[in-house]
C-alpha cells in the first residue's frame, strides 16, 4: 500500500510541474503588474526599477528558471498586494475553504444518503417522488442564481442573515446552505440508483431468506454495497470545494482559497497565484489518495 | 417479539404443504403466470425434487414460501401454503420474518453472488443467529466457527474472518449451508445448489447435504433441471413445466415409467447408457486426414509481479500435443481451471501463446500475419457459452450473421446476403423472417443456433465450440447437439468440442483428452475412454457424475425414511 502511495505520488509530482509551468506562463499572459501597481503617470525610470526589483526585467524563460530555483529552496515569492510570502497568504486563505468544503460536503453526504435510502427502499412512493423532483431541482440550480436570490430574500429582503463577509455562526448560514445544495442533489440521485441495484442483488435475497431484519437489510446490507459509487462522486464534489468555491466565495465576500486565486489574477499578484495552485493541487492529490483508500476499506476486493 | 419465536406448534403431518398455489408477474401490467395452481407437500425428514427447464416456474412457488416475491411485479393470485399446519398468508410480516432462517433455510445457484461481497463469511453466518437472537457477539463466532467445521471448511478459526471472493466456488456453497442449517430448520430448499459447480465439487456437495439429512432429519426441497442430480437425491419428485405439476411420484417410478409426455421427453434427451454403444451423434469415419496438429503447446499467464518478489508465472497450459483429423470431433473434458478454454483461445489467436507449435493446413498458427491470419480465422470459427453475451444486442439476426462477410469480402457478394442468411436459419432450424429480430428476442437454444449459424457464415472447416451447450436446458442441449451433428456429415466440418460436461461428449465426440492443471492426463476414443478410463483423475471424474439414489447400493437400508413415508402417503394419505 505504502509501495502505492508511492508510486501515486511520484506521478503527482510530474503533473503539478506541468500545471505550474503552464500556469506560471498563462500569468504572464494577463499583462504587466506594474500597470496596476504603479500610479498612472509613473514615470518610465520608476516602472523600470519596480520591474528590476521584482525580477520582471528579465526574459520570461529566465524568470521561470529562477522561479524552478527558488522553488527548489522552498521559496514561493513575494506577494506583490500585501508584500509578504505569497505562500502564507495562500496558506491563510486555505483554511477558510477547507472549513466550508468539510461542512458542506459532509453535510450533504449524509442527507443525501438518508434521502437516497428512504426512496430506494419504497420506489414509487410519495417520497421516492417528491425526493426525486426535490434533488433534480438542486442538481440543476446553478449556485451563482441561488446564491444571489437567497441574498436578496434572506438578507436584503428579511434582514435575517447577512449578505457577506464572516464573523458570527450567521456568516456561515447561506454559503454552507448554496454549497450543500447541488452536491445534495447529485449524491441523492447516484445513492438512489445505487440502493436500487444493490436491493435488487442476489445477497439481498439470502439476507432475507436468513431472516434478516429489514432495516438492517436496507441500511446493513444494500447501503454497505452503495457506497462505492457514493464515494466516488462525493470525491469529485469534495475536488471541485476544495479547489475554491470561487463563485460562492466572491458572491459572499468569504475569505477563501477561491476568492484569493481569482483576487490575485485580477490583480496580477503572479507568486501568489502560482502558490494558490500548488497548495490546492497539494490538497486534491491527498484527498484523491484518501478516497483510493477508503475504496479499498469500503471494498475488501481491491486492493493495491 | 419473544412469542414471535415458536409462533408455530409442531405436530403430524406434512411439514410444508402448498395447495393450489398460483403466482402472477406483472410485466408491462399484463400479468404473466408464473405457477398455475400448483399443490405439492413435503414430509419431515424426505427430500422432494422439484424438476423443471428454465421458466418452468420451479423456484416460484418456494419463494413464496419464504415471502421473497415481491409484490408487485408478483401478484399471488390463490392458493395456500401450510407450514406445519399454520397457514403462512395469516402471519404478520415479523412472523414470516422469523420463519425464515430458523425453520426454513435456503440455498441458491451462484454462492458468489448470493454472498454480501464486502463482509466476511463469519459476520454473515453471525447474523443468522442475531437475527433470531439465538445468540451474539462470542457465542455467536463460536458457532459459527463450529458450523464451518461441519460443512467442511479447513482451519475454520482463521477462515471465518475471510471475504466470499477468497473462497473456491464449492467452498462458498459450502458458507451458503453453514448459513442454512445455523439455527438446525426443518426444511432446507436447496436452488440450483450444484449448477454453477464442477461435477467432483457437485458430488461433494450432494454428500455434504445427504449427510447433513441425516443429522438433523431436515426436510430437503430441492430445484434443479439437472436429472442426474434429480435422480441421486430425490426420494419423490415433481415435475413442473410452464407453470403446472405434471408428474409426481415416487423417484424411482418417475424415472423408470414416466406418465407424461414432457417428462418422457426430458428423460429421453437425458445422455446416459453404455458409451460404447454405437451413436448416431458419433462420426461414422473419423479417420481422415490431419486437419490441425497442435505440438507442445505452453501458456504461461504472469501472475503479480513485484519489486522485490520475483515473476511468478501461472502455466494455464502446459505441454500440450495433440490433432485433429478431418471430419472428426475431439472434446476436451476438463475442470474449471484445467486449461481447456486457454487452448482454444490460443488456437483461434485471441491469446500468444507462450511456446509451441500449431499447424494448420501446413501452416504455423502462431507465425501467422496478415492476410494469412485474416483466412485462417474465416477458416476457424468459435461458438461462446453465453451467446447472448457474445452478440451485439443493437444488431439484428441480418446484422450478426453477415458481419463475417462485411469483413471477407471475397466470401459472397452483398446482392446474395439476404438469401444466405435465410438459408443458414433453415440450416439450423429458425425460420427466414427471424432475420430482422434482435438477440433479446430469442430464447438461450435459438440464440445458441444464431450463433451456430454465425459460425457457419463463413464457410469454416473447424468450429471450437467453448461449453457451448452448457447453459442451455437438457432437451435444448440436446437439440442443438443434434444440430452439430447433422452439420458435421452435411457439411464436412470439424469440431473441438469443450466441456466439463461428461454425459455431453459422451455421444458427440470421437475422441476425447482429459486435462488437468494445464496438462492432458488421459487421451481415446470415446468408448474406450469410458468403457476402461485408465488415469485416475479421469476415473474420479466419471465416477462423480451423480448415480440414481435407488441405485446406490453403500446405504444399507435401500429405501430412506422419507421415501417410506412418501409411499405410505401414496397409498393412503393423499386424499386432501
Amino acid at each position: 500500500m505504502f509501495s502505492y502511495i508511492g508510486r501515486r505520488a511520484s506521478h503527482s509530482i510530474v503533473s503539478v510541474l506541468g500545471l505550474l509551468t503552464l500556469v506560471f506562463f498563462l500569468t504572464r499572459l494577463t499583462g504587466d503588474p506594474s500597470a496596476l501597481y504603479l500610479p498612472l503617470d509613473a514615470t518610465a525610470e520608476a516602472r523600470a526599477a519596480f520591474a528590476r526589483l521584482n525580477g520582471l526585467d528579465q526574459p520570461i524563460p529566465w524568470q521561470f528558471i529562477e522561479y524552478l530555483k527558488d522553488l527548489l529552496q522552498l521559496d514561493f515569492g513575494q506577494s506583490l498586494r500585501q508584500n509578504r510570502s505569497a505562500m502564507e497568504v495562500a496558506l491563510q486563505a486555505f483554511p477558510e475553504t477547507l472549513k466550508l468544503a468539510f461542512v458542506a460536503i459532509t453535510l450533504s453526504s449524509a442527507l443525501a444518503i438518508l434521502v437516497g435510502s428512504l426512496a430506494a427502499a419504497r420506489p414509487g412512493s410519495l417520497f421516492d417522488r417528491v425526493a426525486s423532483v426535490a434533488s433534480l431541482a438542486g442538481a440543476s440550480a446553478p449556485d451563482f442564481w441561488v446564491a444571489i436570490v437567497g441574498i436578496l430574500v434572506f438578507a436584503v429582503g428579511l434582514e435575517l442573515l447577512p449578505t457577506s463577509g464572516t464573523g458570527s455562526w450567521a456568516h456561515w448560514i447561506m454559503p454552507i446552505l448554496v454549497l450543500t445544495l447541488r452536491p445534495f442533489g447529485l449524491l441523492v440521485q447516484v445513492v438512489r440508483g445505487a440502493m436500487l441495484s444493490a436491493l435488487a442483488s442476489p445477497y439481498i435475497k439470502t439476507a432475507r431468506a436468513k431472516g434478516v431484519r429489514r432495516t438492517k437489510i436496507i441500511f446493513g446490507h444494500a447501503l454497505r454495497n452503495s457506497l462505492l459509487p457514493v464515494v466516488t462522486v462525493a470525491g469529485d464534489l469534495a475536488t471541485s470545494l476544495v479547489n475554491g468555491a470561487v463563485v460562492v466565495e466572491s458572491i459572499f465576500g468569504w475569505p477563501g482559497i477561491g476568492k484569493l486565486m481569482i483576487d490575485s489574477i485580477i490583480q496580477r499578484d503572479f507568486a501568489v497565484v502560482q502558490s494558490t495552485i500548488l497548495v490546492t493541487a497539494t490538497a486534491i492529490f491527498i484527498l484523491n489518495i484518501a478516497i483510493d483508500l477508503l475504496y479499498a476499506f469500503l471494498d475488501p476486493r481491491i486492493r493495491y | 417479539m419473544k412469542n414471535a419465536h415458536n409462533p408455530i406448534p409442531k405436530g403430524e403431518g406434512p411439514i410444508l404443504k402448498i395447495e393450489g398455489l398460483t403466482v402472477d408477474f406483472l410485466s408491462n401490467d399484463k400479468p404473466v403466470r408464473a405457477v398455475d395452481n400448483v399443490s405439492f407437500h413435503v414430509d419431515r425428514g424426505e427430500t422432494l425434487v422439484i424438476l423443471g427447464e428454465s421458466g418452468s416456474g420451479k423456484s416460484v412457488s418456494t419463494s413464496t414460501v419464504m415471502d421473497l416475491i415481491d409484490c408487485p411485479p408478483g401478484d399471488i393470485v390463490s392458493g395456500s401454503c401450510l407450514l406445519d399446519g399454520t397457514e403462512l398468508s395469516r402471519l404478520n410480516q415479523e412472523a414470516r420474518r422469523d420463519i425464515n432462517g430458523r425453520r426454513i433455510a435456503m440455498i441458491f445457484q451462484d454462492p458468489l453472488a448470493y454472498l454480501n461481497p464486502v463482509y466476511t463469511v463469519g459476520r454473515q453466518i453471525a447474523e443468522v443467529f442475531e437475527s433470531h437472537d439465538a445468540a451474539r457477539g462470542r457465542q455467536a463466532r463460536a458457532n459459527t466457527i463450529e458450523l464451518l467445521r461441519r460443512v467442511g471448511i479447513p482451519e475454520p478459526e482463521s477462515r471465518v474472518d475471510f471475504y466470499p471472493h477468497q473462497f473456491s466456488g464449492g467452498q462458498r456453497q459450502r458458507v451458503m449451508i453453514a448459513m442454512a442449517i445455523a439455527l438446525k430448520p426443518d426444511i432446507l430448499i436447496a436452488d440450483e445448489p450444484t449448477t454453477a459447480l464442477d461435477v467432483s465439487v457437485q458430488a461433494q456437495i450432494l454428500d455434504l447435504l445427504r449427510d447433513l439429512q441425516r443429522e438433523t432429519g431436515m426436510a430437503l426441497v430441492m430445484i434443479t433441471h439437472d436429472l442426474e442430480v434429480a435422480a441421486s437425491m430425490a426420494d419423490r419428485i415433481i415435475v413442473m413445466n410452464a407453470g403446472k405439476v405434471v408428474e409426481s411420484g415416487l423417484a424411482r417410478e418417475v424415472f423408470s415409467n414416466p406418465q407424461h409426455a414432457y417428462t418422457r421427453r426430458m428423460i429421453a434427451a437425458l445422455p446416459h447408457g453404455d458409451a460404447a454403444e454405437t451413436s448416431h451423434r458419433r462420426s461414422a469415419d473419423a479417420t481422415g486426414e490431419t486437419l490441425l496438429k497442435v505440438e507442445h503447446l505452453t501458456k504461461e499467464y504472469v501472475l503479480a509481479s513485484g519489486a522485490f518478489a520475483g515473476k511468478r508465472t501461472f502455466k494455464a497450459v502446459d505441454d500440450v500435443t495433440f490433432e485433429v483429423r478431418k471430419g472428426e470431433t475431439l472434446g476436451i473434458v476438463g475442470e474449471s481451471g484445467s486449461g481447456k478454454s486457454s487452448i482454444a483461445r490460443v488456437l483461434l489467436r485471441l491469446n500468444d501463446p507462450s511456446s509451441g507449435k500449431a499447424i494448420y493446413a501446413g501452416e504455423n498458427i502462431f507465425e501467422m500475419s496478415g492476410k494469412g491470419l485474416v483466412a485462417f480465422r474465416r477458416k476457424v470459427q468459435m461458438v461462446f457459452q453465453d451467446p447472448y453475451g457474445s452478440m451485439n444486442p443493437r444488431m439484428n439476426v441480418q446484422a450478426i450473421i453477415s458481419e463475417p462477410w462485411a469483413i471477407h469480402r471475397d466470401l459472397l457478394p452483398r446482392s446474395r446476403w439476404r438469401d444466405r442468411v435465410a438459408e443458414l436459419l433453415d440450416l439450423v432450424g429458425l425460420k427466414p423472417e427471424h432475420a430482422e429480430r434482435y438477440p433479446h428476442q430469442f430464447s438461450g437454444g435459438q440464440r445458441q443456433r444464431i450463433a451456430i449459424a454465425r459460425a457457419l457464415a463463413s464457410e469454416p472447416e473447424l468450429i471450437v465450440c467453448d461449453e457451448a451447450v452448457s447453459a442451455l436446458d437438457v432437451s435444448i442441449q440436446a437439440q442443438v447437439i443434434d444440430l452439430l451433428a447433422d452439420l458435421r456429415t452435411r457439411l464436412g466440418l470439424s469440431y473441438i468440442f469443450i466441456t466439463h460436461d461428461l454425459p455431453i461428449v459422451r455421444h458427440f465426440a470421437d475422441r476425447i483428452l482429459v486435462m488437468k492443471q494445464g496438462q492432458i492426463v488421459e487421451e481415446g476414443p470415446t468408448p474406450t475412454l469410458f468403457g476402461a478410463p485408465q488415469h485416475e483423475y479421469t476415473q474420479s471424474l466419471l465416477k462423480a457424475v451423480p448415480k440414481p439414489k435407488w441405485l446406490m447400493s453403500t446405504e444399507a437400508p435401500s429405501a430412506t425414511p422419507g421415501e417410506l413415508r412418501a409411499r405410505r402417503a401414496r397409498n393412503g394419505g393423499m386424499a386432501g
